[in-house]
């Protein structure tokens, strides 16, 4: 990778400013699937008889390219960024590294043609068929290789607390993809999981909800522990804290599994035992929570004028409130409530929207005007108007979808004096249209806010220039 | 942290974040625990590894039936998993064990109820009722938003593929004979998917006695 001495001198950011670019770019194409298919729940017609466009299969396409596309890019990006920067070193291994571009931007664009083609192993947020589970464990191998390699170059003696944060997302995701995925092929691109009934329920949602701990917490805490101080221009809080919250979360997430399949046919000791450990996440989560917030300690005038700074502190709010909601309905008596119901719909939304999409957003407002010579976006007050439409309308989605929840495991359970039942399903279906429709409009501020993101970022690539950063020598090795 | 100048005493935090190898294999060893607990004794304990008495697996017509439930991502909106509380009993029926299970590769025990349960729907209904609300369920449900299935009717079953299926089925463990696999192909011959999605659910949840 040395070929001329000029270019080690440079950080690679060629890599960084790809990935910043897709995740803006896929940020709008999966929210826009996902505003279409809310659509579709309120007015069932949208689907217009054709097969790839029905909800069954838009509905993994959504959640495929928000969390792995949008949100994938999003980390990829910032930890190439991070990585570099608390190293002081060039990224190890600048063909591997434009691999991980090429092949991630593969993996998506193949989920984009199979998903609504009807192609998927059927599991839930793991539905992407057999070759493109390979394709998809050869980036990442890369990825870590390309990530490590850099820590293993680094200039300093330390490894800074956001690449711990990183790296544990890295290698968790990959054992989890490993283990989830087995599946003996049926042909091409039909496939049956290697597990079954119980044993399947079990792997699979103990990678689902390990998504949702390394893939978008553990991952997004890294970029929390870079940005947010940089943005702030304060040291992170606490250096204790920070040690001790990272490996109590690594170790309880992978716990919390369980709680998805509470009162099902799993055999209880699993449903307690996860249970037990979900309850017991709220501390970790909080830990970075409050180690991120009270980063601005002395420094929370800033929020007044800094837009950029709202986002990042706000999807902390939401991150706070969201792993706090988590526990809580992980607790089996209201699980007995939430579950199935458009209750979990919302507590998913209040993270990914609130805590990752916010993050995302905040963190890329820093990022990009760098990556292309410039001070700051081409348009600050746009960055205001993003994050103010972006904030009502998380609200909108998020209320809507607790009341409806609740209101359907209310109307599920209720019996007669006589003891029959008092509805039938579909008056909780009747019921919740008028959601349905408010949880549209939300997810439409949301995808506008985005939009005007993709404009802005437009606008300041358009009149920058790729910016050649050299390596900065550390202060005092 | 950087500027404690004095050694410290045993093991410290400094050891593991100055090293990238030992970072590595920490994070590795601490990630892996839950699930090896939770997961490993699964395959182990009686109640989630032995069938139900009574229970077949699909016939060729129901898996290719399954295939097009995974297809078209109905796990989206529907679960097939009855908990045990008497106003779910009440509305579908006995709660759902783990031994009804044992042969389903992939699990479709879902996380939403868009609408309703399915796992005890098998006679529920008529064939009939199922044809004219999976083309277009608002004929039969008005307040119905599911979405209508037009296509289901006119696409017949993959004949020449679905022995691979079950042959892939058998190497996960689901006990076909040779006679069955041979067979397949001709019992889903000039089929449709909507008769063979109607015979998928039409089997659904009734081994249970």
């Amino acid at each position: 990778m040395d070929k001329q001495g000029a270019e080690t001198a440079l950080y690679n950011d060629t890599v960084v400013r790809q990935f910043s670019l897709m995740a803006v770019v896929w940020g709008v194409v999966g929210m826009l699937v996902g505003v279409f298919i809310a659509a579709q729940l309120a007015w069932p017609e949208l689907n217009f008889g054709i097969p790839w466009l029905s909800y069954g299969r838009l509905r993994p396409l959504h959640t495929n390219a928000v969390i792995f596309a949008f949100g994938g890019c999003a980390l990829f990006a910032t930890s190439y960024y991070v990585v570099q920067r608390t190293c002081h070193v060039r990224l190890f291994g600048d063909r591997l590294a434009a691999f991980t571009f090429w092949g991630w931007q593969a993996v998506i664009v193949a989920a984009a043609i199979s998903l609504p083609l009807g192609y998927t192993s059927g599991k839930e947020y793991a539905e992407l068929e057999w070759p493109i589970d390979i394709l998809i464990t050869l980036v990442w191998v890369s990825y870590a290789i390309v990530f490590f390699g850099t820590i293993g170059v680094r200039k300093v003696r330390h490894i800074y607390v956001a690449n711990w944060f990183y790296g544990a997302f890295i290698l968790a995701v990959a054992i989890l993809h490993l283990v989830n995925s087995a599946a003996i092929p049926a042909g091409w691109m039909k496939s049956y999981s290697a597990y079954a009934g119980v044993q399947d329920a079990m792997i699979q949602w103990w990678y689902g909800h390990n998504a949702v701990g390394f893939f978008l917490t553990a991952g997004f805490l890294g970029m929390m522990y870079y940005f947010i101080p940089k943005q702030a221009e304060r040291p992170v809080y606490s250096y204790r804290l920070s040690i001790v919250h990272f490996w109590a979360l690594i170790f309880t997430y992978m716990w919390a599994g369980p709680h998805h399949l509470h009162y099902t046919a799993l055999p209880d000791w699993t449903q307690s035992v996860g249970m037990v450990f979900s309850l017991i996440l709220l501390a970790p989560s909080w830990g970075g929570m409050i180690n991120g917030m009270m980063t601005l300690s002395g420094a929370w005038h800033k929020l007044r004028d800094d837009p950029v700074l709202r986002f990042l502190i706000v999807s902390l709010s939401f991150y706070g409130m969201s792993t706090f909601e988590g526990p809580m309905m992980s607790i089996k008596t209201v699980n007995a409530l939430s579950h199935y119901t458009d209750w979990t719909v919302g507590h998913v939304h209040s993270g990914a929207l609130g805590w990752v999409g916010l993050i995302t957003m905040g963190s890329l407002y820093y990022l990009i005007p760098r990556l292309y010579g410039q001070k700051k976006m081409y348009s600050v007050p746009a960055i205001e108007l993003h994050f103010w439409i972006a904030t009502i309308g998380i609200v909108l989605y998020i209320a809507a979808m607790w009341i409806a929840g609740v209101m359907q495991g209310l109307m599920w359970r209720a019996v007669n004096a006589d003891g029959t039942l008092t509805y039938t399903f579909v008056e909780s279906v009747k019921a919740t249209y008028p959601f349905y429709v408010i949880r549209a409009l939300g997810g439409l501020l949301y995808l506008t806010g985005m939009v005007i993101m993709a404009w802005n970022t437009w606008m300041t690539v358009a009149r920058g220039r790729s910016a050649r950063v050299p390596v900065a020598v550390p202060a005092a090795a | 942290m950087s500027n404690n100048t004095q050694a410290p005493a045993g093991f410290t935090h400094e050891k593991v974040e100055t090293s990238n190898f030992l970072m590595i294999v920490l994070i590795l060893l601490v990630v892996a625990i839950g699930g090896l607990v939770e997961i490993v004794p699964l395959f182990f304990q009686k109640s989630t590894t032995e069938p139900i008495a009574g229970l077949k697996p699909y016939s060729a017509l129901q898996v290719a039936g399954r295939d097009i439930y995974v297809r078209e991502g109905c796990y989206n909106c529907h679960s097939q998993m009855i908990r045990p509380f008497r106003a779910e009993t009440m509305r579908y029926g006995h709660y759902s064990v783990a031994g009804e299970f044992v042969w389903d590769h992939p699990f479709q025990w879902g996380s939403k109820r868009t609408g309703p349960d399915l796992h005890r729907v098998g006679g529920k209904y008529s064939d009939e009722w199922h044809r004219i609300h999976l083309t277009n369920p608002r004929d039969v449900v008005p307040e119905s938003n599911m979405p209508a299935y037009p296509w289901l009717e006119k696409n017949t079953v993959d004949a020449a593929s679905i022995a691979q299926h079950l042959k892939a089925l058998r190497t996960v463990g689901v006990p076909y004979t040779d006679a069955e696999i041979a067979g397949a192909g001709d019992a889903v011959k000039g089929k449709t998917e909507m008769e063979a999605l109607v015979a998928y659910l039409q089997g659904m949840g009734r081994s249970l006695k």
